[in-house]
């Protein structure tokens, strides 16, 4: 099924969905023969690569408190 | 050939997009991943944009996709057993489905009904690596500052958060 509950493949699937937004930038970009897509785009890879850095490292620090990644185990704070 | 090239990377990206979404296996889905990136980058060059594809090639698959695969061999996590849907599942799967649908329907309908720009009329501005330096050091120079103080607050983060607290084992 298409329901995913490892940490890791959510996260590679929002890293996905940056990339889809800068395809739609570059092409717009292009179509208005503008730069401010084209630079836009910089900065999402600057963020992304940021998110990615700590996102991971906050992954891997839960993995040592509690032993796992699936996302219906960590539910600390529910009720 | 560009209208070629272009269904060639569209099909690849979009495919090998929905095997991250599809595929069990967390390390086949890292290694889709960077299929659909090349299939992008080769998008960004069908658009004129060397620089970009370059840099994703560079920053995603260098980068990104080398960090994932790391922390996928790191954690070895297995798959373990599938679960029911929860309620909440349903709900989401319902509304996605839905949306999804009118985003197809809205496709068919409107296929080949989009005007179609005359590409050669319009110059592009993304091929020059001047125009970006220009951006970037006068419009955008307050941007590029404050990503530069997001990065090196992002990487005093992972060292705080990779670090091993003493006397905090015990805290659960």
């Amino acid at each position: 099924m298409l329901i995913r509950k490892n940490t890791l493949v959510i996260y590679m699937c929002l890293e996905l969905m940056l990339v889809a937004s800068t395809i739609a930038f570059v092409a717009f970009s292009r179509f208005n023969g503008t730069m401010d897509g084209n630079v836009f785009v910089f900065f999402i890879l600057t963020v992304a690569a940021a998110e990615v850095a700590v996102g991971l490292a906050i992954i891997v620090a839960l993995f040592r408190r509690r032993q796992t990644v699936q996302v219906e185990e960590l539910n600390a704070l529910k009720n | 050939m560009a209208d070629i090239l272009f269904h060639l990377f569209a099909f690849l990206t979009i495919g090998s997009s929905v095997a991250v979404v599809y595929n069990h296996n967390a390390v086949n889905s890292a290694l889709a991943f960077l299929i659909g990136l090349v299939g992008v980058s080769g998008l960004f060059v069908l658009l004129d944009t060397f620089l970009l594809a370059v840099l994703m090639i560079l920053v995603y698959a260098g980068a990104v996709v080398a960090l994932f695969l790391f922390i996928i061999m790191l954690l070895d996590m297995q798959g373990g057993e599938r679960k029911p849907f929860s309620k909440a599942t349903a709900v989401a799967g319902l509304i996605g489905a839905a949306l999804l649908t009118v985003c197809t329907m809205t496709l068919i309908r409107n296929f080949g009904g989009l005007e179609t720009a005359d590409m050669g009329s319009i110059v592009p501005v993304g091929d020059n690596l001047k125009h970006y330096a220009d951006q970037l050091f006068t419009t955008y120079l307050l941007p590029v500052q404050v990503v530069g103080f997001l990065l090196l607050i992002s990487m005093l983060g992972v060292i705080v958060l990779s670090k091993k607290f003493e006397g905090m084992e015990d805290v659960k």
